[in-house]
């Protein structure tokens, strides 16, 4: 429903075509829309202003760089400013020279603070640190027990008692000096920016246990509020971050600029699942790019570049459309995705892919069984895989952990995929969608197994039954309908 | 009542904010004004310029020509948009099954808690299901508001298909002659899928028993921006959304999403949560509310 910022560019733009420079007024027009689409992405209004402020004194007067046409120009402009708006300073946690490095959450209710809590530990965990937590959260039923559960699940204790958040946290502070944990962090209750009195209590909390970060835990959902909870929990606590919750949703996340202006301190981490490691540092540029409603557009572009070696990519190209692809090249370009990150991350950075598809959960764990499959067979078999009879299928599937039901799938599948190939290929130059880039050609396999179900068991809590087996929509990337994907033509 | 008491108060800061408009004559900038709050309020730059326009018909045919009496006029029209619904929770079945969805963290469990006290209270038999069986402690969070409110509780093992826990308590309620159920759902991005599918199938299941699904509610935090929209779309298309809850209103946030909700799908809002005690709830009031939400 929400037109792309670089869509309703165009308009403005087609009638000032040829024009060296960009006159005062299209940058108003311009302005305007840029208002729009950030009043659309939840940016708060008073952010607004003084963002477009700032790109008003960037446009007006600027000359428009030869490769690009004024849409690109000011898209830039306007990306470059989200980006240093967001990014800038961006935030390294430091350990005291005396453990533990102590951490404070707070937020609103239903902001994440718990389960991010779980996340961060994890997070250090992997850090080689020795985290523990502190659930002080004793207003929300069952909070303290939903903490242990998860520090259970990721062997991180849990410290905890019935009696007043203030101390809990203090002896929480002091049961991890006693057991020699690196890292303490502490969850606290949900509270109301507005609430004196629990604003109060968090402030004591602070004062008891002197965190060196104190992170403000933040919903991408939120709206305009965020500016009056971010002021108000900053005056209470002097934040050092945000820890910006449900990236992994649809909005577009304007509230992580409004915290970061009315704060200034950096989004240092966003939560980007429901899996206790799907938790990384925060990406301003991704997020920009978001709000502008373009995908990661720019991200995938450079990553693609990055990982794509241009030879390969190039040698890969010309045997696809020859139909010599082999299971050799697929599990190439399989690693070669793995290279680019989490599959279902990199499909909802690209704009323009249809919902259903941007939802279509891809299992990161099917790319290791599909590694495994491949690299269990012999190079004949590789090249040949009509050969795999009902043995050689045993055989691969032991080796590789799998059952050989598995294994044939994955061979219907590139088959099916080889068969695409060819058909592409034969259509010769001038057919279908034209111009063919070289070296883009990174992400165009649909990989196998994407269609299959995935069950909430990989989550955090394991769950057992439950899962359905219908309606996952088959993976394919946009644009690929008729076998051709180009990073390039996404614009 | 409560609402309005509990709002001003809470909102003692930001109170005035329109103060300043309302001594002038209507001029450009008055109108810009009115459309900001809204906008501030979370009702989207769409429903805001809807609203505005609509109000400066009204106020140039009936010759409104002060500040003040146009935001009296705003008020007004907003709660009439919002206002005339039938806002009674409907509890036909044997047992009448009352489902709780949304995304994660809006505060469906609580809501549930604090309903489930007000029907105890009015002196009828509730079952909780505890059909969030994905979340660390959700049931135990459940279960302890069975407790507070004396409703009777069932829960399955966690991880156990929520379809069939939410099944198991309407047979239950059935067997044992108590005729409301009130099922909690587990949080879910309405991106996702999978987990989309999954709601469908509980709702499914829900009325396939002796049980009537009779209310399907969407629960809605206050401070959601423009993305509550998408969230009605999606979970409606998937369970056939029978009202909305709009939680958190004691605080900052304003909810002006539900108005866009409201407008674009029809459905109502039925409930408002004011806090995290058993009896904060109320019925939603669109009077209270549009002063509310301008004040």
């Amino acid at each position: 429903m929400f037109d792309t910022l670089s869509n309703r560019f165009e308009g403005i733009f087609k009638r000032m075509r040829g024009l060296g420079t960009l006159r005062e007024s299209d940058v108003d027009e311009v302005l305007r829309e840029i208002r729009l689409a950030l009043l659309e992405a939840d940016v708060n209004l008073h952010v607004v202003r003084g963002f477009q402020d700032r790109v008003r004194q960037r446009c007006v007067g600027a000359e428009v760089h030869k490769a690009l046409d004024p849409v690109q120009q000011v898209i830039k402009f306007v990306h470059e400013e989200l980006i240093a708006t967001l990014g800038g300073e961006t935030l390294e946690i430091a350990h005291p020279a005396k453990p533990p490095t102590v951490v404070l959450l707070a937020g609103l209710q239903g902001s994440g603070k718990t389960t991010n809590a779980a996340k961060l530990a994890s997070w250090f965990k992997q850090q080689g640190r020795n985290p523990m937590l502190v659930g002080a959260d004793l207003q929300r039923p069952a909070a303290v027990e939903q903490l242990r559960t998860l520090g259970e699940s990721i062997g991180v204790p849990v410290f905890s008692e019935p009696s007043d958040p203030v101390a809990v946290a203090r002896r929480g502070a002091a049961e991890a000096v006693a057991s020699s944990r690196d890292v303490v962090i502490c969850d606290t209750a949900g509270r109301l920016a507005i609430d004196e009195e629990m604003m109060e209590q968090v402030g004591q909390i602070s004062d008891a246990i002197e965190p060196h970060y104190t992170f403000l835990v933040v919903d991408a959902m939120t709206g305009q509020d965020a500016v009056t909870v971010a002021e108000s929990f900053h005056a209470v606590l002097e934040l050092d971050g945000v820890i910006l919750t449900k990236v992994d949703g649809d909005a577009r996340g304007g509230a992580a600029l409004s915290v970061k202006e009315v704060v200034g301190r950096p989004i240092a981490f966003s939560s980007t699942g429901e899996k206790i490691d799907e938790f990384e540092l925060f990406h301003p540029d991704r997020v920009a790019s978001r709000i502008l409603g373009m995908g990661d557009m720019l991200t995938l572009i450079e990553k693609a570049e990055e990982v794509y070696e241009e030879a390969e990519a190039e040698a890969a190209a010309a045997k696809l459309l020859e139909g010599e692809f082999t299971l050799e090249d697929f599990l190439e370009q399989m690693r070669q995705l793995k290279k680019m990150g989490s599959l279902q991350n990199l499909v909802g950075m690209l704009p323009g892919v249809p919902p259903d598809l941007r939802d279509a959960e891809i299992e990161d764990d099917r790319i290791a069984q599909v590694e495994a499959i491949i690299c269990s067979m012999t190079p004949e078999e590789r090249a040949a895989p009509r050969m795999i009879d009902g043995s050689r299928r045993q055989r691969i599937a032991v080796g590789s952990g799998t059952r050989p039901s598995e294994v044939s799938q994955l061979l219907r599948q590139f088959s099916e995929v080889q068969r695409m190939m060819k058909k592409m290929g034969n259509k010769g130059p001038g057919s279908g969608r034209g111009k063919r880039k070289k070296g883009r050609k990174g992400g165009r396999v649909t990989p196998p197994g994407t269609r299959q179900n995935k069950s909430r068991g990989s989550r955090v809590t394991p769950p057992g039954g439950g899962e359905n087996k219908s309606g996952k929509p088959k993976l394919t990337l946009p644009g690929l309908e008729d076998g051709e994907f180009d990073l390039s033509s996404l614009r | 009542m409560v609402l309005r008491d509990r709002l001003s108060s809470a909102r003692g800061a930001f109170s005035g904010f329109l103060s300043s408009v309302v001594s002038r004559g209507v001029d450009d900038a008055v109108w810009e004004e009115l459309e900001e709050a809204l906008i501030l309020a979370d009702a989207g730059v769409g429903t805001a310029t809807a609203l505005i326009d609509q109000i400066k018909d009204r106020a140039k045919a009936e010759k409104v020509a002060d500040a003040e009496r146009l935001l009296a006029l705003l008020k007004a029209t907003l709660a009439d948009e919002l206002g005339g619904r039938d806002l009674t929770l409907r509890a036909d079945g044997n047992p009448a099954v009352w489902l709780f969805v949304g995304v994660n963290g809006v505060g469906k469990t609580t809501t549930i808690g604090k309903l489930a006290a007000r029907e105890v209270q009015g002196g009828r038999r509730v079952v909780l299901a505890a059909g969030d069986t994905f979340r660390a402690a959700a049931a135990e969070q459940l279960g302890q508001w069975a407790d507070r409110s004396g409703a009777e509780f069932i829960r399955g093992a966690e991880g156990a298909d929520p379809s069939s826990v939410i099944y198991d308590a309407i047979e239950h309620a059935a067997a044992t002659g108590v005729p409301l159920v009130m099922a909690d759902t587990a949080g879910r991005l309405h991106n996702r899928t999978n987990l989309m599918e999954e709601l469908a199938k509980i709702h499914r299941v829900a009325g396939k028993g002796p049980g009537t699904v009779a209310e399907v509610l969407l629960v809605i935090d206050a401070s959601t921006g423009q993305n509550g929209l998408a969230q009605a779309r999606r979970f409606t298309e998937t369970a056939e959304l029978t009202g909305v809850v709009l939680t958190k209103l004691d605080g900052s946030a304003k909810g002006g999403i539900v108005l866009a909700v409201q407008d674009e799908l029809d459905i109502p809002v039925k409930l408002v949560g004011l806090g995290e005690g058993l009896d904060d709830l109320v019925e939603f009031d669109a009077d209270e509310f549009a002063e509310a939400l301008l004040s």
